[in-house]
């Protein structure tokens, strides 16, 4: 037991986790061999097997801390006593709301569009170029890098230097403002366009997210489409708006979907760029402030619940786009 | 040394990596700052120092064996000589200590300790958070001989810092000086500038400085810090409460005995303001007013050794930050003086930080470790590890164990009992204050020019019913 | 697999746009289509290169930093190094020195079951989805979908607790099954969305010749799957790999993973965040080398090539 839970050596270690995958194909193997014997294991049977490790995992790892919020957020900072709505209250009635809340659509409703429209037509142009490899690679870079970076790597591109003897840019944007002979600009100060600035780190982040999966999809186009289109003589441009797009629908709304998801969640780059500071925070910084900075478990807690909220209306529009596939089909 | 031998090779061939990025010329060692004896990591080795191993005996028995893990918010490379100042301890008692560092300690700390899955022992760098641990029942009040140790080791002021309602948790450990302000000896003997001993004289030294050089503003400061943006100036306000009001109405400000927005307190930033806020004076090398916002606190004193800046207000650990090179002496490239009296009813005063140790277990090998880490032999052989770059307020920290000038500056001040010891007042008002709207409204008053009495308003509503 | 679908079934067309029916293409001819298709617009080259160059610039800037002098980074841009070179790979010595294997190790042995696993479950998940028709199915897998949205911060301390009960806190295991609960929500969206597209007549033929639901797992989507699941291990890979909150919480001091390590190098006041440069490139070169790797499994045509047969 002990050696199961206790690894510290290099050995140790990558044994574990040898074990751990090889117990891990050991348990699904024998509940799949269960489940499949075709008519005389009833279907609920077999659906048990299919999704029952998932849900079962999502229902401890989600389900319960989500409810568990939701009790929370009904409670006092330090979850001691019962309050009611009083967090809620609290939340709509505050003066920064209403700010939290519009930069927050902003952001939910900008970085997928826009990642997704550059994620696309570059998966698009690149498609079966010779160096699409590497030309995917160079938009998937940002993904791989860390939060702290992607910070450091954006402070050298906003920040700001006065335009004076002596003293030399070291943000990029501002030394081309100043080779044009422009005033710089702080680009994180002034609401609030400060906030579109952040968005574009987001978006930056997240075109290869879109590009990768749409890329995949454009791939998973049946060959004889494009064949016939081009014999037919579909220039570049038809091609993309009357076969591409139409035949990827469905990747591109669980891209959209996908990516507006997570910046609803996404507090990194607000925190390490601005602190939420100068009118830039958003729903999910004031709660991780909330949380974890003022120790205001209850209003935390509210906070995240009001994300919940915030989600539904991505839900609904894909269960709607879910029932449309389903008719097409 | 070998190592260092490695390192250089190493750089030369990193440094052809760089060659081949472009045909140019690669930094040398020197250049790039790998001459021995400056950074961190200067400090003498002390792994193998010997210390009074009978004091352990107190604690039973039955130490040899276990393990303790002390969690911390100090990681690379100030967590190197606390690991070699737990050798001696480890070499008398058998005790292994289990350092895990991590950035991440402020958020994750009340995670751990919520979850049932507390560390054995935790440096606090706030009393504020020893508060916050406290009310959650899981910390262990100090062990009589650690009790001990404070009350001999350290002021009344300190101990009662590592205390809650009276009853003593946690003793310090390192400590930090705030009230200073750095400005560059030699450019003010080429200018003929003396160092100021009263807030008057700092005005009339500003002035003089705008008039004699127009190209460059007197001031510099930088209030940025990512998710903590806003805290270099709540200190710049509390030096000026301090230092003004004295010590008494600055604890009835902590106290909330006193509004936030205290005629005095509206006072004091309007004082503040007329410096930080003031286009003539600031702000050196970055721009105008709201620039102070977007600065970075590491980058904010830079200027002054480029000339574009002659003062900035800033703690004693700042002086890890001049680039590799400058000489940190009362006769050198930077320095700093104490933040000047302003008037005379407040006294000698200084505003300053520290971390405390709370212990989440009583177990003896716990215990062990907090009462070692209370003596001034630790003490010592710590200051002694670290090089420049740490002080304590223990009183038994011997000076001449201190190699950088600032720092024994700095502990003088401490240990001078002439001078009155406060707390960064931030660090001690709830959260929702100290660490939240505070920063925020500061910063709007700084980078929107939001008027001093709204500001101090938004901070008082801020502050938790209770 | 069936494999005896006729093409024009393969191609029921989504879009209703595209009448002519396919024929069947010689090899020369398929050749000269891809060549015709590379990149032959100059404007569609001008706009690749240059959302190429605006995704690439900030990046190579910090490129650049990482390999310039601590001092020279604060008086001027990264630019100024080709005008007046001076390159120092010491930032690089200074972050390798501090010992970066262990954690290198450490992020590792969480990554690898941490893609593994919650991707396996999500196919299997999603294949029930998608395939087999069950009540209530709609509504539980938007319930899942849905659970995307829960912060991961507020899990924290539920799951640690329920570790420590359990006691099992500490060790690799809770980092496993943490990644797994919470990448499995996106992971089963995402598959959901390819084991969809899958034609139903190839799903029908094999269920009609009395093939079980494994089987058809396994036989008939798995292989027609690669290039989504390629794509989507890619990303649970990254996020695993730049992940730092979870190891942190759960599995604690021993398995510190690189991103925490990285992020500390700055030092506990940031005082050398020049470091994170390099620290933010030596993380990166494993993911990036995993994404060109996986890159040939997203060939072109799989679906459709395997369906010909």
């Amino acid at each position: 037991m002990d050696w199961l839970l206790d690894a510290d050596s290099t050995a140790h270690k990558l044994a574990l986790m040898v074990v751990a995958v090889l117990a891990f194909v050991v348990v699904m193997g024998v509940i799949l061999f269960a489940v499949d014997k075709p008519k005389r294991v009833p279907t609920w049977l077999v659906v048990a097997g299919f999704v029952g490790p998932a849900l079962l995992l999502v229902t401890i790892g989600l389900v319960y801390p989500a409810l568990n919020t939701l009790w929370l957020s009904l409670k006092s900072p330090d979850g001691s006593s019962f309050v009611g709505l009083d967090n809620y209250q609290q939340v709509f009635t505050s003066d920064n709301l209403q700010l939290v809340l519009r930069n927050t659509v902003l952001w939910v409703v900008l970085v997928p569009l826009i990642s997704t429209a550059f994620g696309l037509i570059y998966a698009y142009l690149v498609d079966r170029t010779r160096f699409e490899s590497l030309a995917k690679a160079l938009i998937f870079l940002p993904m791989a890098i860390s939060g702290v970076a992607a910070g450091l790597i954006w402070r050298f591109v906003y920040e700001y230097r006065p335009d004076q003897p002596g003293i030399e840019q070291i943000g990029l944007l501002n030394q081309l403002l100043v080779w044009l002979g422009l005033e710089p600009y702080q680009f994180l100060l002034h609401q609030p366009w400060n906030t579109f600035f952040l968005i574009v780190v987001m978006i930056w982040i997240n075109a290869g997210f879109a590009m990768t999966v749409l890329s995949a999809s454009i791939k998973a186009i049946s060959d004889d489409i494009v064949e016939a289109a081009r014999l037919d003589g579909a220039s570049s441009f038809q091609m993309f708006r009357s076969v591409t797009v139409p035949s990827i629908r469905p990747a591109l709304v669980v891209v959209l979907t996908t990516v507006a998801i997570s910046t609803l969640k996404v507090f990194d780059i607000v925190y390490v760029m601005t602190g939420g500071q100068f009118g830039t925070s958003v729903v999910a910084s004031e709660f991780y402030s909330q949380s974890f900075r003022q120790f205001n478990q209850g209003l935390g807690a509210a906070l995240a619940v009001l994300l919940f909220v915030l989600v539904i209306p991505i839900i609904v529009y894909n269960v709607r786009q879910m029932r449309l596939a389903e008719e097409v089909r | 040394m070998t190592v260092l031998t490695r390192a250089r090779r190493l750089a030369l061939l990193a440094g052809g990596l760089g060659l081949a990025l472009a045909a140019s010329g690669c930094a040398t060692a020197e250049e790039a700052g790998v001459d021995e004896g400056t950074g961190a990591g200067t400090g003498t080795d002390v792994t193998g120092a010997e210390i009074d191993c009978s004091q352990f005996d107190q604690f039973g028995d039955s130490l040899d064996g276990t393990e303790v893990e002390v969690y911390t918010s100090i990681v690379t490379p100030e967590d190197q000589p606390f690991k070699d100042t737990f050798e001696p301890f480890t070499e008398c008692t058998g005790i292994t200590v289990n350092y895990n560092g991590t950035k991440q300690f402020e958020a994750q700390l009340p995670v751990r300790v919520q979850s049932g899955n507390a560390p054995d022992i935790a440096f606090l760098p706030q009393p504020g958070l020893l508060e916050q641990m406290v009310s959650t029942g899981e910390v262990a009040a100090a062990p009589e001989a650690v009790a001990q140790n404070v009350e001999e080791h350290f002021s009344e002021d300190w101990r009662d810092y590592g205390s809650v309602d009276g009853t003593l948790y946690a003793a310090p450990l390192g400590a930090n000086v705030k009230s200073f302000v750095w400005y560059s000896p030699s450019a003010f003997e080429e200018a003929g500038y003396e160092v100021p001993q009263t807030w008057d004289e700092l005005i009339a030294l500003t002035d003089q400085i705008v008039q004699d050089n127009p190209d460059t503003k007197p001031w510099c400061a930088g209030i940025g810090s990512g998710e903590a943006t806003g805290w270099p100036a709540t200190d710049w306000l509390e030096d000026v409460v301090l230092h003004e009001l004295g010590p008494e109405v600055y604890d009835q400000w902590i106290a909330h005995e006193i509004p936030f927005n205290d005629p005095r307190i509206v006072a004091a930033l309007d004082r503040v303001g007329s410096i930080l806020r003031n286009p003539d004076y600031v702000n050196g090398g970055f721009g105008d007013v709201a620039s102070i916002a977007t600065t970075t606190f590491q980058d904010a004193g830079i200027p002054i050794t480029q000339g574009n800046c002659w003062l900035h207000r800033q703690a004693s650990f700042y002086q890890a930050n001049w680039p590799e090179g400058t000489e940190v002496a009362e006769d050198g490239d930077v320095f700093a003086f104490p933040f000047p009296q302003i008037g005379e009813s407040a006294g000698k005063t200084v505003v300053g930080g520290g971390e405390f140790v709370a212990a989440f277990a009583d177990r003896p090998e716990v215990q062990a470790l907090q009462y070692y880490l209370s003596t001034p032999e630790w003490a010592n052989l710590k200051a002694q590890a670290t090089g420049p770059g740490w002080l304590s307020a223990n009183t038994g920290l011997e000076l001449d164990n201190l190699t950088s000038p600032i720092d024994q500056l700095a502990a003088e001040q401490l240990q001078d009992e002439s001078v009155t010891f406060r707390f960064d007042a931030s660090d001690l008002m709830p959260a929702a204050v100290g660490a939240a709207a505070e920063w925020r409204e500061l910063t709007a008053w700084i980078a929107a020019g939001q008027d001093t009495q709204t500001t101090l308003d938004n901070i008082e509503a801020a502050w938790p019913a209770s | 697999m069936s494999g005896q679908t006729d093409t024009s079934r393969v191609v029921t067309n989504p879009t209703g746009e595209i009448e002519s029916r396919p024929r069947k293409l010689s090899r020369a001819e398929k050749r000269a289509i891809a060549a015709k298709n590379r990149l032959s617009s100059p404007a569609a080259s001008v706009i690749a290169l240059l959302i190429a160059a605006l995704w690439t610039v900030p990046t190579l800037g910090l490129l650049i930093t990482s390999f310039r002098v601590e001092s020279d980074i604060q008086t001027d841009g990264w630019w100024n190094a080709f005008a007046r070179p001076l390159f120092t790979g010491y930032n690089y010595v200074s972050a390798l020195e501090t010992g970066l294997g262990d954690n290198f190790v450490n992020t590792l042995v969480i990554t690898i079951p941490a893609v593994v696993i919650p991707i396996t479950l999500a196919l299997l998940a999603a294949y029930a989805f998608a395939w087999i028709p069950f009540r209530g199915r709609e509504l539980l897998f938007v319930a899942v979908f849905a659970l995307q949205v829960v912060p991961l911060q507020v899990t924290l301390i539920p799951l640690l607790s329920l570790y420590v009960d359990l006691g099992i806190d500490g060790s690799f295991w809770t980092v496993w099954l943490s990644h797994t609960m919470f990448g499995l929500p996106l992971a089963i969206f995402l598959l959901h969305n390819f084991m969809k597209d899958v034609p139903a007549s190839l799903v029908e033929a094999a269920r009609m010749d009395g093939a079980g639901h494994v089987t058809v797992f396994f036989k008939v989507l798995l292989p027609l799957l690669v290039p989504a699941i390629a794509a989507f291990g890619v990303f649970q890979f990254l996020w695993v790999w730049n992940d730092l909150l979870i190891a942190l919480t759960f599995a604690g001091g021993d398995a510190t993973p690189l991103t925490s390590a990285i992020a500390d190098l700055a030092g506990t006041r940031n005082n050398a965040w020049y470091l994170l440069a390099p620290g933010a490139f030596l993380a990166m070169a494993v993911p990036l080398a995993v994404f060109l790797g996986l890159q040939r499994f997203f060939v072109r045509g799989l679906l459709a090539g395997s369906v010909k047969g």
